[in-house]
């Protein structure tokens, strides 16, 4: 029951949260509950089908509705007189600037992907407002405070970073069933139903410049007045068969490792006419566009199944050719959809095949829409209880309660018997470049290296910034905006393709170049040394950003093909993956941080009676494996 | 024979099969689950689990007290005519998934037969007396086959949990291997009989508490929770009786936390809904046979911000 100090407290706090989904419907309810009145939510996405498990404010009736909307007039209808202003729009949008969240007691974040996170963060920084994060995967959560002044931000401590696999490992050497999903996916999907115009590595060979000069035509182009099927298997022999068999000519390659087997469809389907005969209609073509299937037209029902080589090959066939039949208009700009049916059965269908020349395990559409679309599994439990936790930790922050403000971790398995484990908020990081303003190093081939390649890869992949400044001293050498005038946008225009040593303002071996968000206000300094050689393995781009804090990359290699990002909780899913049993959680204890018993209240007489069994220093478990959060060892204020 | 799921549910269900397979959510769709006294989000958590069905005991008449910590019911009572709190909830979470089956039965569950408990697969009560806890729990032991039992308390800013699986056989994945665990769990009555002394030194606190105040009600002919501060002295009283009688140091049993525990006895909704989501995860856990069940109590305490498991028995 909360207290008269906590209610008054609620009763006059103007909150913000950010994201309605799993974690933002339980939020909004269990605020209404708790009696706060004025809420405003953020959240660009509208409803799913796959979201009513758990977004329990939304109906099948809503289903393409804006969830801020949604989630506002359903709460409405329990608690008329409570304010609720939603906002149908991504909380990157210039509209959400400092002056808008300084208007705010708090700040609690629903989010899923990092990228929002930190924008977020640096605007709470900005306007001076605590923040309450959260996240969850499957039955595993955290709750995180952070108070600007008094606790690390959110980007203190190295976030895990999104997988990525060596391009070697994607166009020549898997060996895990992820490593096909992303070959179908980014490669041959891509290369077969996307922007021509972009760069693919699909012909790329190990141990062996790109073969493009090999090949003078396309062989993915569809000839003019090819038959469909004639073309399909030509696709199919060309990647199963014929890429296999030169990949098999490098010996050195395959040393050490299993040989794949070439597939070619006349051997996957030896009964199947290479043209059928007659005009075999799908049962669908009169249907919309969405709810084409290879699997219906083939007859095949259970997603859950694990098909077969040649099952898996009239797949790919057949969904290929409902693409190019019923889907004409979309080739050539398509791109991978989680909810697109044909795009998710032909990189089904595709991975398979590939996973079965090299040997690796076939998986069932259900786990390779997993897996291909980053779905991130959930229940609605966890989200309860994470959200119960928020607002416990928002009502803190509103009463200023600095001392009892708590990290909480939700375990699927009990550490010391404890599934809900609370943690005392970590320091500042006085080296953060967020929030702290650290200047950092950068090392780049300033006589190689474009202005492009600095903002691409350090300004906005690196450093998160959004709408950025790049500036030498005080020339202005680049920006973005939506209000700049004709000449500045060609003079940047015409910088962003310059080497870096031949910019007006020259950047060269000790610059100091400037990088501001002014959205965000975030000002970095980044200190220039050139350096001549880079290791095209280990630093592909070109570029070592030092002082930055980066989570270290799971994979040894430094990698190039990503597999998208997902970041539901901190600790990260990328165990998923190989087994839809989720097995995740791993915990070892690392290094030691204090837990409080009880609170620390130093008003409280009455502790001075009672005998505390727990005086002993109740040392409290890190996470580690999962949580990459253990960091440098951190004292407490 | 198993039917697999349909289309519709393979859709709506596809974030949490992601969790604990296809088999389990099969067999939450079979199953049937009884609700005695409405709590937080409980009821919320299994509906949108896809349960097969559940059935809503809650005789109490809509009152605002009833709704504050509730979600389910609009707040105007004119609407209400004469329904109960369950029929109520009801309408509400037909809503909420229209796959599942709900119903409700008047009456006090402490008077309904075994017979009507064997009904069930699981059975969870809420906001009940010491004595109807245990005899509820002990129909469900006289089933033949094996019923669930849950008991769900939140008092201020604190809750407890107890779970009461019985023998309970299930199979877990160590390393890549399948293994079987056996867990045998006592009834509520054998726990709470185990001496506090024969309990391990750091036991939580609120365990203790809550036997306190479950005792004092009993003695006084309460309705579950309707204790206030002005009750305090007869509770330390009774605490210290206790404490004597169970050759306990007191200590254990601080009077600031019943003290905290007496002050606001309505629920606050955060506590419940971490307690309901927990409470809903050993639920749908028992009906899945897919994940370790908690045994046998759980505490959650908002001051310390611990969610803690305790094994309370005296089969060791």
């Amino acid at each position: 029951m909360a207290t008269s100090q906590q209610l008054e407290a609620i009763k006059g706090a103007k909150v913000l949260m950010v994201g309605a989904g799993g974690i933002g419907c339980e939020l909004l309810k269990t605020l209404a509950l708790s009696g706060f009145t004025d809420v405003h939510i953020i959240d660009m996405d509208t409803i799913e089908v796959s979201n009513l498990n758990r977004q329990f404010l939304f109906r099948q009736s809503h289903v393409g509705q804006s969830k801020a909307k949604v989630a506002r007039d359903s709460v409405l209808r329990f608690r008329p007189n409570m304010s609720i202003t939603p906002y149908h729009a991504n909380v990157k949008d210039p509209d959400f600037n400092v002056e808008f969240f300084k208007q705010f007691n708090v700040v609690l974040n629903g989010l899923d992907n990092l990228d929002a996170r930190r924008h977020v963060n640096r605007l709470c920084l900005a306007a001076d407002v605590p923040l309450v994060e959260s996240g969850t995967t499957g039955f595993l959560g955290q709750v995180t405070v952070h108070v600007k002044g008094k606790t690390e931000c959110y980007e203190c401590r190295p976030k895990p970073a999104p997988k990525t696999y060596p391009v070697c490992t994607i166009t020549s050497t898997p060996s895990k069933f992820v490593h096909c999903i992303v070959w179908a996916k980014d490669l041959l999907f891509a290369k077969l139903f996307g922007d021509k115009t972009q760069e693919n590595d699909l012909n790329v060979r190990s141990g062996g410049a790109a073969s493009s000069s090999e090949q003078p035509e396309d062989v993915f182009e569809r000839k003019k007045g090819e038959d469909i099927h004639e073309y399909g298997r030509r696709i199919y022999d060309h990647v199963f068969g014929y890429n296999i068999e030169l990949a098999l000519s490098n010996e050195e390659t395959w040393k050490n490792r299993q040989r794949p087997r070439p597939i070619y469809s006349k051997d996957a389907l030896p009964d199947q006419p290479a043209k059928p005969n007659g005009n075999f209609e799908s049962s669908n073509s009169s249907e919309d566009p969405s709810s084409l299937s290879a699997m219906a037209a083939l007859g095949m029902k259970n997603p859950q199944e694990v098909w077969s080589l040649s099952e898996n090959s009239r797949i790919f066939l057949e969904a290929l050719k409902l693409l190019f039949e019923k889907r004409a208009k979309d080739i050539g700009n398509l791109s991978f959809d989680k909810d697109d049916q044909l795009a998710v059965e032909f990189v089904t269908a595709a991975a398979n095949i590939r996973a079965s020349s090299f040997g690796i395990p076939l998986h069932s559409l259900f786990e390779a829409k997993g897996v291909a679309g980053n779905i991130v599994h959930a229940v609605a439990t966890t989200n309860a209880i994470i959200a119960g936790l928020i607002v416990i930790e928002a009502i803190k922050v509103l009463q200023n309660d600095a001392k009892n403000y708590r990290m909480t971790y939700c375990l699927e398995h009990p550490s010391r018997k404890m599934l809900l484990m609370p943690v005392e908020p970590f320091e500042q990081d006085k080296a953060c470049y967020v929030c702290s303003e650290t200047p950092l190093t950068l090392e780049i081939n300033t006589k190689k290296s474009m202005l492009r390649d600095f903002v691409e890869k350090i300004v906005k992949a690196k450093l998160g910034m959004n709408l950025p400044l790049v500036m030498n001293g005080s020339a202005l050498l680049y920006e973005v905006g939506d209000d700049l005038d004709e000449d500045m946008v060609a003079n940047y225009a015409a910088n962003i393709e310059k080497v870096l040593c031949e910019l007006p303002a020259p950047v060269t071996n000790g610059t100091i170049v400037t990088v501001e968000d002014l959205q965000q206000e975030l000002t970095c300094n980044i200190n220039i040394k050139h350096r001549e050689e880079f290791d095209e393995e280990k630093e592909p781009d070109g570029m070592l950003l030092l002082g930055w804090n980066q989570a270290p990359p799971v994979e040894k290699d430094n990698n190039h093909v990503v597999n998208g990002v997902s970041t539901s909780a901190e600790l990260p899913s990328e165990e998923v993956v190989d087994d839809v049993d989720m097995e995740i959680s791993k915990v070892a204890p690392v290094k030691k941080r204090k837990v409080l018993d009880t609170p620390v209240d130093v008003n409280d007489k009455k502790k001075v009676e009672e005998v505390n069994d727990d005086d002993e220093d109740e040392d409290i478990i890190m996470l580690e494996g999962n949580n990459p959060e253990y960091g440098k060892k951190r004292k407490l204020i | 024979m198993e039917e697999e799921l349909t289309e519709e549910e393979t859709a709506l269900y596809d974030r949490q099969i992601r969790v604990w397979g296809a088999d389990a959510q099969r067999r939450l769709s079979k199953a049937s689950i009884l609700v005695c006294g409405i709590t937080g989000t409980l009821a919320e958590n299994v509906v949108l689990a896809g349960v097969g069905c559940v059935t809503l005991v809650d005789d109490r008449s809509p009152t605002e007290d009833a709704l504050s910590a509730n979600f389910l019911v609009p707040p105007s009572l004119e609407l209400h005519g004469n329904k109960t709190l369950a029929q109520l909830c009801g309408d509400s979470l037909k809503d909420f998934n229209p796959m599942v089956r709900v119903s409700f039965q008047n009456g006090d569950p402490s008077s309904f037969s075994a017979e009507f408990f064997s009904k069930f697969d699981a059975v969870v009560v809420s906001g009940c007396t010491l004595s109807a806890k245990k005899s509820i729990n002990e129909k469900c032991r006289k089933s033949l086959r094996r019923i669930s039992f849950y008991s769900v308390d939140c008092r201020n800013s604190c809750g407890e949990i107890f779970v009461d699986l019985q023998d309970y056989k299930y199979t877990k994945k160590k390393l890549d291997e399948a293994v079987e665990v056996e867990l045998q769990y006592p009834s509520f009555q054998d726990a709470v009989a185990v001496p506090w002394r024969k309990l391990p030194r750091k036991v939580s606190k609120l365990y203790f508490a809550m036997r306190v105040l479950e005792k004092f009600e009993e003695l006084e002919g309460r309705n579950p929770r309707d204790v206030s501060i002005a009750d305090l002295p007869g509770v330390l009283k009774l605490k210290r009786e206790l404490c004597d009688a169970e050759s306990l140091n007191e200590s254990h049993v601080p009077n600031s936390l019943l003290e905290r525990l007496l002050a606001g006895t309505r629920e606050f909704p955060p506590v419940c809904a971490i307690v309901g989501g927990f409470l809903g995860q050993e639920v749908i856990k028992g009906i899945s046979g897919k994940g370790d069940p908690l045994k046998n109590f759980f505490f959650f305490d908002a001051s310390d911000g611990k969610g803690v498991i305790e094994d309370i028995s005296s089969i060791s």
